[in-house]
């Protein structure tokens, strides 16, 4: 009986001993070099997984970092500029100083601008509803507010309004991962260099129809007079296809476009308000 | 005896609402808008400016590639301008405006009533005349004619079928034809046999027009190789391969042409037109266009010129009722909601069709309860149950290994659902973002 046992633990352990050494000769000779830099990179990166960089999540990215040479063209938006230096100091490299950018939807039909003209009742998603049909009011370029940037939105940073018809993003939530950018099938969403306190000046429409036509649609849309192109000191505004751009990258917030623009296509956001210039108070002389 | 495909199917119910009104002949609009894509594939060049005076049968637009078709003027008159007008679909197409001045057709036109059964023509005459008429597939497919007609080489025909079927509910308009020009119908099947050089033909009608099948069977008799053969009544029986599959057995492979079993489809209107292209050197301007609905006052069969605005034939049936939920270019199956009334009627309009407001809503959809309805409907075989949700999770690689392109979009999935998911919707999305995927594979 006991003889047995003793047998059996022996003969265990021999077996277990030499697949020890098995594994370890084995586990010497396939041993995967891996730079301990992606570890300590990925540590530092915000580990939200979103593909805001362009890379397949967070552990891409890092591996890419240490690849690179130079971090110029690799940015993560989520964690911004403090995150890129804290990854630049593990790489001992250079981090360039890139601008917060802050997604806008390019679009204000709300209810009030730009009446519905018809009824769509088919699955509530913007890419089907796109691929069937252009829209429920005429302007087949404005947002068609089923929301797939808000299903797409990892960190609730948009807000749906059934009171507006039109999608709202919340500044400062957003982290400029782009996906929401991707989501609409109308291209209505840009990234903008962010401004302090969020401040923004930007033509919220993406209506490309000649201005009549435009105008027919939607009460705020840009109709491509190019008044605001005239206005604007430092070349930031461009006329393309009846629409008007700002480009973020060139505007001071200096506002002279939006009261020159007829439609109020262009809107500011986060400004205080502007002072009312004190009218003269001259009597109008009656003419006999 | 009565035949039938064997996989899936419904039976809606049928409304033929105006089968025993006689094809009127809409009177001329004062404008006409003629899209320069009105079938499949590249949309014609347009060939006229603006100020030039058109005759009537005019080419306007000429066809840009093999698969393409020519567009003529279907008035006489002065182009207004040629811009982008919203479509069936909001978006905008390039288009003729033509603001209309009497009627002048040009003078190889041979306009009369009369009947021409005799002809002298040899196969490619008679492909080259359909492609210079610009004849597309009536059915609603608006496949270009002409490329059907040349089949892919090493395949051969061995039989053409012309689908009578019309199986969509509402819809009389292919009924009319076979009733008031059944000779014309059979002569333009000749013609097809010609240019195919098949030596067979069988005009495929369902049951539920025993008046068509009856008139057919009798003049078929003076015709040699033309046979009628009637066929049980289910949805989607019209649909090409359905109609292969019913009246041969035949089942066409996945992913491959009716071609390939060696069948070609055509509907009587596109045999009409070949009839009326090649005895009467007419190109196709004008169609039969169903204008039905419950409510509508008086729902008839018009004669219509293509670019007629919509609002025009319902003018013409009585007016739009009050409570209209939804205008259908097409039939209630298959057919899309427009978005709006100055909508033209190109070639592939087979009806208008007006649907009241209680019966227009799409109820609430609820979660799916796998009763499995969808997929014995499914008259492709497929799981649209399970197609719909990779559309609507997005995992494309899965839904083309499901054989999502198969689909023929026939709404029997979402028709039968009882939970009324929007199954077609999310198939359909899935279905284009697969072809997309498939043709950048290609380049």
């Amino acid at each position: 009986m006991s003889i047995t046992v003793i047998y059996t633990i022996a003969t265990l352990s021999v077996i277990g001993t030499s697949a020890a050494v098995i594994l370890y000769f084995v586990a010497q000779k396939f041993k995967v070099h891996e730079d301990p830099r992606i570890d300590q990179v990925e540590e530092a990166l915000p580990g939200a997984n979103c593909g805001g960089c362009g890379f397949a999540g967070c552990r891409a990215f890092a591996e890419a970092c240490v690849k690179a040479s130079d971090l110029s063209d690799l940015n993560c938006p989520v964690g911004g500029n403090e995150t890129m230096n804290n990854v630049a100091a593990i790489l001992g490299l250079e981090a360039v100083k890139k601008d917060p950018r802050v997604a806008f939807i390019r679009c204000n039909g709300t209810c009030d601008h730009r009446p519905k003209t018809n009824r769509y009742d088919g699955a509530t998603t913007c890419a089907i509803a796109s691929s069937i049909y252009s829209g429920e009011s005429d302007c087949q370029y404005g947002c068609l507010g089923f929301g797939d940037c808000y299903d797409a939105c990892e960190f609730d940073a948009i807000e749906l309004r059934a009171d507006l018809g039109v999608p709202k993003i919340i500044d400062d939530k957003c982290v400029a991962c782009g996906a929401c950018v991707e989501a609409c099938p109308k291209d209505l969403i840009e990234l903008r260099k962010q401004f302090p306190k969020n401040r923004k000046v930007v033509v919220a429409c993406r209506n490309e129809d000649k201005g009549g036509v435009a105008r027919k649609t939607c009460s705020v849309a840009c109709i491509g007079c190019g008044k605001c192109e005239k206005e604007c000191k430092f070349d930031a505004i461009t006329i393309k296809n009846n629409l008007a751009f700002i480009d973020s990258d060139k505007c001071k917030l200096c506002r002279k476009c939006v009261p020159v623009c007829p439609t109020n296509a262009i809107i500011e956001e986060n400004f205080p308000p502007r002072r009312v210039a004190t009218e003269d108070k001259k009597e109008c002389s009656t003419a006999n | 005896m009565l035949k039938t495909f064997k996989k899936g199917g419904v039976h809606p119910p049928e409304n033929k609402l105006s089968a025993a009104k006689k094809i009127e002949v809409l009177p001329l609009p004062k404008s006409v808008f003629i899209p320069v894509a009105q079938h499949i594939g590249a949309p014609a060049t347009p060939v006229v400016n603006k100020g030039d005076l058109v005759k009537t049968g005019q080419i306007i637009a000429k066809s840009s590639s093999f698969v393409s078709t020519n567009i003529h003027s279907s008035v006489s008159g002065k182009v207004k301008k040629i811009d982008f007008s919203a479509d069936s679909s909001g978006y905008p197409k390039q288009g003729v405006f033509i603001d209309v001045e009497g009627d002048e057709w040009l003078e190889e036109i041979d306009c009369s009533e009369e009947f021409v059964k005799e002809f002298n023509i040899d196969g490619p005459e008679i492909i080259k005349k359909i492609q210079d008429a610009g004849i597309v597939g009536l059915g609603g497919a608006t496949f270009p004619t002409h490329v059907k007609l040349v089949p892919p080489k090493g395949m051969k025909a061995e039989v053409l079928l012309i689908n009578g079927v019309e199986c969509e509910p509402y819809l009389t308009s292919d009924h009319r034809l076979m009733l008031e020009k059944p000779d014309e119908i059979l002569v333009g099947t000749q013609l097809l046999m010609k240019a195919l050089h098949v030596e067979k033909a069988v005009i495929g009608i369902e049951n539920n027009k025993p008046d068509a099948i009856e008139l057919l069977s009798e003049k078929c008799k003076g015709y040699q190789g033309i046979s009628v053969q009637p066929l049980k009544v289910k949805y989607p029986q019209g649909g090409e391969k359905q109609l292969i599959k019913a009246v041969t057995g035949k089942e066409v492979p996945s992913g491959g042409l009716p071609i390939a079993v060696g069948a070609v489809v055509s509907n009587v209107g596109t045999a009409f037109a070949v009839y009326e292209a090649v005895q009467k050197n007419k190109p196709l301007i004008e169609r039969v266009v169903t204008v039905t609905g419950k409510n509508v006052a008086n729902p008839s069969n018009f004669k219509v010129r293509v670019g007629t605005a919509t609002s025009e034939l319902i003018e013409a049936a009585g007016g739009l009722p009050e409570d209209t939920g939804k205008i259908i270019s097409g039939g209630p199956m298959m057919g899309r909601a427009v978005a709006s009334l100055d909508v033209p009627v190109t070639k592939g309009t087979s009806g208008i069709l007006i649907i009241k407001e209680d019966e227009s809503k799409r109820k609430e959809y609820m979660a799916c309860i796998r009763c499995s309805r969808c997929v014995s409907v499914c008259p492709m075989g497929l799981e649209p149950y399970l197609l719909m949700t990779l559309g609507e999770k997005q995992i494309f690689d899965r839904a083309e290994q499901e054989r999502v392109m198969d689909c023929i979009e026939c709404g029997s999935c979402s028709y039968t659902c009882p939970s009324q998911r929007p199954l077609l919707d999310y198939i359909r999305f899935g279905k284009g973002k697969v072809g997309q995927i498939i043709r950048s594979r290609k380049k």
